[in-house]
């Protein structure tokens, strides 16, 4: 689905990244780990070809992103549904047209799916808030909204960047709830985080894989986490 | 060649509600855009009117004076009918002339009216005879015709009008040349105006045009969005501007036969139509404007 051969990643001549190989199964469950400024975010961000690799390639199901233009980009991103830790929103649409905007500008009917929409806003607990504006919600509520909206195109694969980051630990173990029900429906789930608890309660519940960013390279941590 | 498709027109007046939503509504940049776009909507319909107007007087003094041209024959009240009939005979045999003819004394009274009133006694009066000379399309060579005038007929002087209509006419196309250059700076000046519009735009929704091309908007989606806005505010400013600029054009005093040329200002027939363009023009610079704003934006967005 997604495939990281030989990557290199530099800003402005310093190398973040380099020799970086990865292959994305369908189905897996992968936590991407590291100290801050590790280059996690970089990571994920040649996962959805927010950037090019200065070396290698990234291959999003099975095009190499270098040989993608703009609208190859948007479709494939169609497939990915990303969720940020500072997740943004658009500020004046209520909640719902938030989570329904990706059916929105790929030109679905919104009201086909407002079926799957609200059921979708009861899986994240955001029923009552779904004509709320996003800067009225809580950080939690923020977290939920942005899943929701990574899944509602029903994506293969979801990234999902520090997404516990402003949340307090029940909250980050019902969104890490969400997301391991989403890997057992047949997502592929790659979650960046520096939470080595939220690595540990996930464990018990999924076969994850755990990824580390150290000395700019990719390697896959012990199994003693 | 390609037929235009209005349907496409059509769909983009009527545009996505959906997509339209997408960016937040924003009042202090519509108001100025409306306004501005009025603005030099109201100017481009004088520049316009100008250009006409003065095109217009720079060809009608082009034809009909370049057409004809007057003998003037001063001389003792005993010889003047012999030396107009010689001037006519000279005039008959000029190669380049179509016909010449004597005024009567009726038309050289007529003439005389606006300064001396209708009861002037023309008669006793030693006014030249004027012979009107009209010229084929070849025109005649005026100097040899002054030459052999002098020559055969001593009273008589030739005023072929191009040595005060020349620099008549090219005054006029100046004038006209300098509308024409107006209205291409007013639309050029209209277009950097949107385009900073659109760009401020773009900058201040840097936010939405992210969260779009996050959950996979395409470019063209979110263009559109943008580009709707602008051209359709610009086509109602300038509608406005073009209303308020002919109503202005109107509550000119109308000038008549004496022709005066400022305040010939205005449009003649099916003239008045041609206003109406610049509105349509203005929604195709913000079109275009605002299009290329937002590609180069966009291009610069991961």
């Amino acid at each position: 689905m997604i495939e990281l051969e030989n990557v290199a990643m530099s800003y402005g001549g310093g190398e973040l990244l380099s020799d970086i190989s990865l292959q994305l199964a369908p189905g897996s469950f992968h936590f991407l780990t590291g100290p801050s400024g590790a280059g996690k975010t970089t990571f994920l961000k040649l996962c959805y070809a927010a950037l090019m690799p200065t070396a290698g390639h990234v291959r999003l199901f099975d095009t190499d992103v270098r040989a993608m233009d703009r609208d190859d980009i948007a479709l494939a991103r169609r497939r990915i549904g990303v969720v940020h830790q500072d997740v943004q929103f658009l500020d004046h649409l209520p909640v719902a047209d938030n989570v329904a905007l990706p059916l929105t500008v790929s030109g679905r009917d919104t009201l086909d799916e407002s079926v799957n929409l609200r059921e979708l806003l009861s899986w994240v607990g955001l029923k009552a808030r779904a004509d709320a504006l996003p800067p009225e919600l809580s950080g939690g509520e923020r977290q939920r909204a942005a899943l929701a909206r990574a899944v509602i195109m029903s994506p293969d694969v979801i990234l999902a960047d520090e997404p516990t980051g402003n949340i307090d630990w029940e909250m980050s173990q019902r969104l890490l709830q969400l997301l391991v029900e989403l890997n057992r429906m047949g997502k592929t789930i790659m979650i960046a985080t520096h939470d080595l608890n939220l690595i540990r309660a996930a464990k018990g519940q999924v076969q994850a894989r755990v990824l580390r960013i150290a000395g700019r390279r990719l390697q896959l941590a012990g199994a003693d986490l | 060649m390609k037929r235009p498709d209005f349907s496409q027109v059509a769909d983009f007046i009527v545009g996505d509600a959906q997509a339209d939503r997408m960016v937040p509504p924003t009042g202090i940049t519509a108001r100025l855009t409306l306004l501005s776009a009025a603005a030099m909507a109201f100017l481009a319909v004088f520049a316009l009117a100008l250009s006409v107007a003065t095109g217009r007087m720079a060809d009608r003094w082009g034809e009909e004076l370049a057409r004809s041209s007057t003998l003037r024959i001063s001389a003792p009240a005993d010889q003047i009918d012999a030396q107009t009939q010689a001037a006519l005979r000279v005039l008959e045999q000029t190669p380049g002339v179509a016909s010449a003819r004597a005024l009567s004394d009726e038309e050289q009274r007529a003439l005389l009216e606006p300064w001396f009133g209708p009861d002037l006694p023309v008669e006793t009066l030693p006014i030249p005879q004027l012979i009107e000379v009209i010229e084929t399309a070849d025109g005649y060579d005026a100097q040899g015709l002054r030459l052999r005038l002098s020559a055969e007929v001593p009273g008589a002087v030739l005023d072929d009008h191009t040595r005060w209509r020349r620099p008549l006419v090219s005054a006029a196309s100046r004038l006209r040349l300098l509308g024409w250059v107006s209205i291409g700076l007013i639309f050029g000046a209209m277009a950097a105006m949107i385009t900073l519009a659109a760009n401020a735009a773009l900058a201040a929704n840097a936010q939405v045009i992210a969260v779009l091309r996050l959950v996979g908007a395409r470019d063209s989606y979110i263009a559109k969005a943008f580009v709707r806005r602008y051209t359709l505010r610009t086509l109602t400013g300038a509608a406005i501007g073009v209303v308020t600029g002919i109503g202005a054009i109107l509550l000119l005093p109308s000038a008549q036969t004496t022709g005066g040329f400022l305040t010939g200002l205005g449009f003649r027939g099916a003239g008045w139509l041609l206003p109406l363009v610049i509105p349509l023009l203005a929604a195709l610079v913000a079109f275009l404007a605002t299009h290329l704003a937002a590609a180069r934006t966009l291009r610069e967005l991961p």
